[in-house]
């Protein structure tokens, strides 16, 4: 079995944000990066597949020269090789041109299962794995919370308001995963320093055009007025009415 | 022309349907366009002539679209798109309809906005959108350049509303499909097996994090579901990630968007990737032992303390109104 996995390099801005003074970019000043969560999921799951059916598992980003550390946090826990497509300016490539740089880069590489998140976390285009399948011309399913491989297929579930739903499709295909897949493991500390040492297949790609141009960001209005109704469980007489008040009793 | 591409269940439109149709309405009115429907299902047709605001309505339907059929769907929004030659398309940016529209900018080779909050249009052309970022924390301005423009709308941006006026014209739209385009399918639907009223549905949420402490904590909060009734237990990425609760409970940017009248929140510090989840509830109450937390710049109602005092009072108290 090969497995690929895609992930992207994010700030990892812990509970709130800054932007940047022209309002064009989160602030990454004394901000650390990290892989978005769902792709982290991506990466648990490809480990596992390649522990459980054997074979070998890569890692791909798209991104800085600098995403390499996450590409290494990956090789960490388990994944055995790794792909940077580097590109400098990434944070203003669209999910079109994103798809198409990987699309290339994979077709001769001839993988059995592509795993992608199923949005990034910065900037949530939620299409990057869809168009890459498209691209190649395979199967894709999105949002998955389950996967299981039986010989040359692969059955996915999906979490819906009113259960699962279960697809069938053949390999290869694409998915793209969601917190809650699995539980991601923490790299060894074996794992950390013998994946200093597995090379890194670089790549300099340049940006096609473009379909999507950011022209600002900014923060949502928050409107709400706070009332402190006590301290303590004195408070709940106070907590009761508001409840009686809302309707909510 | 105006494309809205909706989506049905149990034969009905989805909430997330309505409001994709009253905010193509209300750009229609802007870019001095009408609107058209798509409907794709099994069923559908019974759905069109009651429609209302927009001028044409164009379904594809199928027996065998019982469920989602991703590659089958896309092929006919993408024929639609071909056909009319719309220079807006909108879609509800659900799961289901951004999954659907990307396969369809795929196919098209367009760019997609999804989940789209605002609209600017000059001079009656749609110049620009707003989009959610980091699951609704941030909001990016966006330009799209090619064309149609295709969007995708967020979940609870506007309000659905109703229109009036006359039933519109049905249209039947058929596309060859091949076998190819149900490669991808459901296969099996497995029910929930969880009891109760869901998340998404409940009038009241009621949502535990790190002050919690352990699983059995929440079984408190499952207790004061019960009493209030119409109620469900979320919680935070720490609840769901040290196993206290399933992650289907989570609520935030990773988990699931509520919108109830009222969210309780329980030892939650307010970090704004768990607010983007709750921040469509009516009203957010708050407790929290900290008075510094985050969550009290972002809530309704404020009561500082611990929650395990607090919670078993308030639960005493319930019941003893309940007796009398
Ligand atoms: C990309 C990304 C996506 C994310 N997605 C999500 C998501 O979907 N959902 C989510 O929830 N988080 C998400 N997070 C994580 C988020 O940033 C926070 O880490 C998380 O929400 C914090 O959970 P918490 O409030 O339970 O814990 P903490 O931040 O540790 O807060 C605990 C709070 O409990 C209070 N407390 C402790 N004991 C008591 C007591 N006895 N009585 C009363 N109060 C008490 C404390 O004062 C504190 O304020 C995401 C993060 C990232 C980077």
């Amino acid at each position: 079995m090969k497995v690929l996995v895609c992930v992207k390099r994010v700030p990892d801005t812990g509970g709130g944000f800054k932007l940047t003074a022209d309002g064009m970019r989160v602030d990454t000043t004394n901000v650390g990066f990290a892989i978005s969560p769902h792709e982290e999921c991506a990466v648990e799951e490809a480990i596992r597949i390649i522990e459980k059916h054997g074979g070998s598992s890569t890692v791909l980003t798209l991104g800085p020269p600098a995403a390499q550390e996450q590409l290494r946090e990956a090789i960490a826990k388990g994944i055995t090789g790794a792909i940077l497509l580097e590109a400098e300016d990434y944070e203003s490539w669209d999910p079109a041109a994103t798809a198409q740089a990987i699309a290339e880069t994979v077709k001769p590489l001839g993988f059995d299962i592509l795993l992608f998140g199923n949005e990034s976390a910065d900037t949530c285009n939620y299409q990057v794995g869809l168009r890459v399948a498209h691209l190649l011309d395979l199967p894709c399913v999105t949002g998955i919370k389950a996967l299981e491989i039986q010989d040359n297929r692969a059955i996915a579930k999906r979490e819906v308001k009113e259960g699962w739903e279960v697809y069938e499709v053949a390999l290869p295909a694409v998915f793209t995963v969601k917190e809650g897949i699995n539980t991601p493991r923490h790299p060894s500390l074996r794992g950390i320093m013998s994946a200093k040492k597995v090379p890194i297949e670089q790549k300099r790609v340049t940006k096609p055009s473009t379909q999507l141009v950011r022209k600002a960001l900014k923060k949502p209005q928050e409107g709400r007025q706070l009332e402190i109704l006590g301290q303590g469980p004195e408070a709940v007489p106070k907590i009761v009415e508001k409840l009686r008040e809302l309707g909510a009793i | 022309m105006i494309l809205a591409i909706l989506e049905t269940a149990k034969n009905a439109l989805s909430e997330a349907s309505l409001e994709t149709v009253t905010a193509a309405r209300d750009l229609a009115q802007k870019t001095n366009d009408s609107v058209a429907a798509l409907l794709i299902g099994k069923g559908v047709r019974a759905l069109a002539a009651s429609l209302r605001g927009v001028s044409a309505v164009l379904i594809a339907d199928d027996e065998r679209f019982e469920s989602y059929v991703p590659e089958a769907f896309a092929k006919i929004a993408a024929a639609a798109i071909t056909q009319k030659s719309p220079k807006i398309v909108l879609a509800p940016g659900t799961e289901t309809g951004n999954d659907l529209m990307a396969r369809v900018g795929a196919r098209l080779n367009l760019g997609l906005a999804t989940n789209c909050t605002e609209f600017f249009v000059e001079n009656g052309a749609l110049k620009r959108v707003t989009r959610s970022n980091w699951g609704g924390s941030l909001l990016e301005e966006v330009e799209i350049l090619s064309s149609p423009i295709v969007l995708t709308l967020a979940p609870h941006a506007i309000a659905a509303q109703s229109a009036n006026g006359a039933a519109p014209s049905v249209e039947t739209l058929s596309v060859a499909l091949s076998e190819k385009e149900f490669r991808v399918r459901v296969r099996e639907l497995i029910p929930s097996e969880k009891k109760g009223i869901s998340l998404t549905d409940a009038k009241v949420v009621i949502g535990g994090g790190r002050g919690m402490g352990s699983a059995e904590a929440f079984q408190m909060l499952e207790e004061l579901a019960a009493l209030i009734g119409n109620a469900a237990v979320g919680a935070t990425r720490v609840a769901t990630n040290n196993n206290w609760r399933p992650h289907s409970d989570q609520i935030g940017q990773t988990g699931a968007q509520i919108a109830p009248d009222l969210y309780i929140a329980c030892g939650i510090s307010g970090a704004i990737q768990h607010m983007v989840g709750c921040k469509n509830s009516k009203k957010i109450l708050a407790i929290n032992k900290d008075a510094e937390a985050p969550i009290f710049q972002r809530a309704d109602y404020g009561v500082i303390g611990d929650l395990h005092q607090i919670v078993p009072a308030l639960i005493a108290e319930l019941k003893r109104l309940k007796g009398a």
